[in-house]
């Protein structure tokens, strides 16, 4: 039998039960469909927060207090004892480092902004001058905190744009004095628009200098360093460097965490990635379904075309070539029913990127591939069985039945 | 052509045992025109299934051509029905979902003939058989005289030496039955050897050779003088 013809056979076959086929084009559509759309959410995240960190700034390592053996695990890290706090002067020890290019030491708090009579509580950062770089954000407005030695400051402050909004509405900001506390700061710069990031909204921050915060908060310990490395091929350098320096000004023991950027968007990766392998994996369970559903349909067809397989076999027919026909038929309902999925998946992702355009939706490729493959492979082993059941009927059997 | 000796064959029906041809031994020479008669339950169609390969013997030697083919294995069987063997059945056994040409067109289609060399038969079939007008046609659309001709067609399709048809006017008023004997007829005057079961005495009487089948044995064989 040629190809040609077994395709042609095949194709009748279908439509000569319509109904049949469009059920089975249906489920086997939902599965691939299902695989598609759920993997595309779980790849936009994972877009989503790989995009988020590279917002954070480039050639980025964060030095915590603390030692950790799992690199990037962010709230393990919060909540870890520190032994020994950083402080100002660990800081200003990196500078020894030929791998750094530039660092800002950080101190995050909250507390009650008061402005000509408004008070909003917002997320209070004290940092240097060189914090806008390492961090690479932008001004509206004025200008960042200006440098000079992080232990002196003085009473400026630079306020993100919701906060500039909320205390001000649409009076001009810049050269006002706003009170934090005890402590009152003038204004000298108000942050361009950024919006979330990593969970922090820039815009809703208020950053004073460093030894003013620490005054503020009554605190000389350090929440953290941002530091810069040179280069992307310098980071590990940078990294070893800060992990040397810091262990000789700490009494040789290793009780602070550097980690890189890329450490945590690994992390990250991994996370999302088997996440998105997951929840695609309890998809492909329907396609499983949908096999199930073609070896049922091809159980009966078997039963229901007796005459027609008996004939067939009467006509010189051998077992292979009934077989061939029933696994043809298998192979076009999965292929017909993974195009439609495919199509649907496409449109639905599109849909729910109306809804988010935020995030990055796109189908992974691996799930673009695995869920046609799926659906094949599924819907011929599902055949097999009834493959057999008919290349085995007794032509005789068959065609006496009427 | 053909040479049957000693066929026995027995269906188990639960414990039973079903003896449906007791040592049936039968020569028949190419171009021969025979019919099998007999009552129910004699072992006619058990004896036209064996004859056709779709069917084996328990017992007996069965040569075809020549050749012994009693030990063949399923698929060979199948090939050797597509090469020599051509059928026709009391319920015409066409496939409803395919037109009368695509039906007659089946055995080449499982034989791989290439479609160039199927239309150039097709045609001749169709207009061998008058079925031009109706070659779009399903099953359902067709007579029964028209779909026992496609039937027909179908079983001449491969070009085979030996056409055995099941009570093929069975399912036919009287007039029909005769016209399409008549075609058979002409198979038959084109050289084939063509074998009929029926159990209507006008249609087996047509047959130049009849044989009488009573409880699995041959009771009668009668020649008509040339």
């Amino acid at each position: 039998m040629r190809f040609g013809d077994l395709l042609r056979f095949a194709w009748q076959v279908l439509g000569g039960y319509r109904a049949r086929t469009a059920l089975i084009l249906l489920a086997m559509g939902i599965g691939v469909a299902a695989v598609v759309a759920v993997s595309s959410i779980g790849e936009g995240a994972r877009l989503y927060v790989v995009n988020q960190f590279g917002s954070l700034g480039t050639n980025l390592i964060i030095v915590l207090p603390g030692r950790s053996e799992t690199a990037g695990a962010m709230p393990g890290v919060l909540i870890g004892k520190t032994p020994r706090d950083l402080s100002i002067d660990d800081a200003l020890a990196l500078k020894r480092s030929p791998a750094i290019l530039r660092f800002a030491p950080l101190i995050v708090g909250a507390g009650d902004v008061n402005a000509g009579g408004r008070v909003r509580e917002t997320p209070v950062l004290g940092t240097t001058a060189e914090f806008i770089q390492v961090r690479q954000m932008d001004m509206g407005q004025g200008v960042f905190l200006p440098p000079g030695d992080p232990r002196h400051s003085q009473p400026v402050c630079v306020i993100g744009s919701k906060v500039a909004r909320e205390l001000f509405g649409t009076r001009p900001a810049l050269g006002e004095w706003l009170r934090i506390g005890d402590r009152r700061f003038r204004i000298v710069g108000v942050l361009a628009r950024q919006g979330q990031s990593l969970g922090f909204n820039t815009d809703e921050i208020v950053v004073v200098p460093l030894a003013a915060a620490q005054a503020l908060f009554n605190t000389e310990a350090l929440f953290r360093i941002l530091v810069e490395a040179k280069s992307r091929e310098q980071i590990p350098h940078a990294k070893a460097d800060i992990e040397e320096i810091l262990r000789l000004r700490h009494e040789g023991e290793r009780d602070i965490t550097a980690i890189t950027q890329d450490a945590v968007l690994a992390t990250f990766d991994r996370i999302l990635r088997a996440l998105t392998l997951a929840v695609g994996g309890i998809a492909a369970i329907s396609l499983a379904v949908a096999g199930i559903l073609i070896m049922n349909v091809m159980l009966i067809a078997v039963t229901q075309r007796r005459r027609e397989i008996g004939l067939l076999k009467a006509l010189g027919a051998t077992g292979a070539q009934i077989r061939a026909a029933f696994f043809t038929e298998a192979v076009m309902l999965a292929l017909g029913g993974a195009a439609c999925g495919l199509a649907v998946g496409k449109l639905g992702q599109l849909a729910i990127g109306q809804f988010f355009p935020d995030i990055p939706f796109t189908a992974p490729w691996w799930a673009v591939l695995a869920a046609p493959l799926t659906a094949i492979v599924t819907s011929v082993l599902f055949t097999v069985a009834p493959a057999r059941r008919a290349a085995m009927l007794d032509p005789v059997m068959a065609l006496s039945k009427r | 052509m053909i040479r049957l000796a000693g066929i026995e064959r027995i269906f188990r029906v639960g414990d039973e045992a079903v003896h449906a041809l007791r040592g049936v031994s039968l020569d028949i020479a190419q171009g021969e025109y025979l019919s099998i008669m007999g009552p129910s339950g004699s072992g006619k169609s058990t004896l036209l299934n064996i004859l056709g390969l779709l069917d084996r013997p328990n017992a007996g030697r069965y040569e075809l051509n020549g050749r012994d083919v009693t030990g063949l294995t399923d698929d060979e069987l199948a090939r050797v029905r597509r090469e020599t063997i051509g059928f026709v059945f009391q319920f015409f056994h066409l496939v409803p979902r395919l037109t009368a040409e695509q039906n007659i067109e089946l055995p080449m289609v499982l034989a791989g003939i290439d479609p160039a060399e199927r239309r150039r038969r097709l045609d001749k079939l169709l207009a061998d058989y008058g079925l031009e007008d109706r070659a779009g046609h399903r099953p359902d659309q067709l007579s029964g005289g028209q779909c026992q001709r496609v039937a027909i067609a179908r079983a001449m399709s491969m070009g085979p030496t030996l056409i055995l048809a099941d009570e093929p006017t069975g399912n036919l008023d009287r007039h029909t039955g005769q016209d399409v004997m008549a075609v058979l007829e002409r198979v038959h005057h084109e050289g084939g050897t063509v074998a009929v079961v029926t159990h209507d005495p006008e249609i087996g009487a047509r047959a130049h050779r009849r044989i009488r089948l009573v409880d699995g044995a041959i009771a009668e064989d009668f020649r008509e003088k040339e």
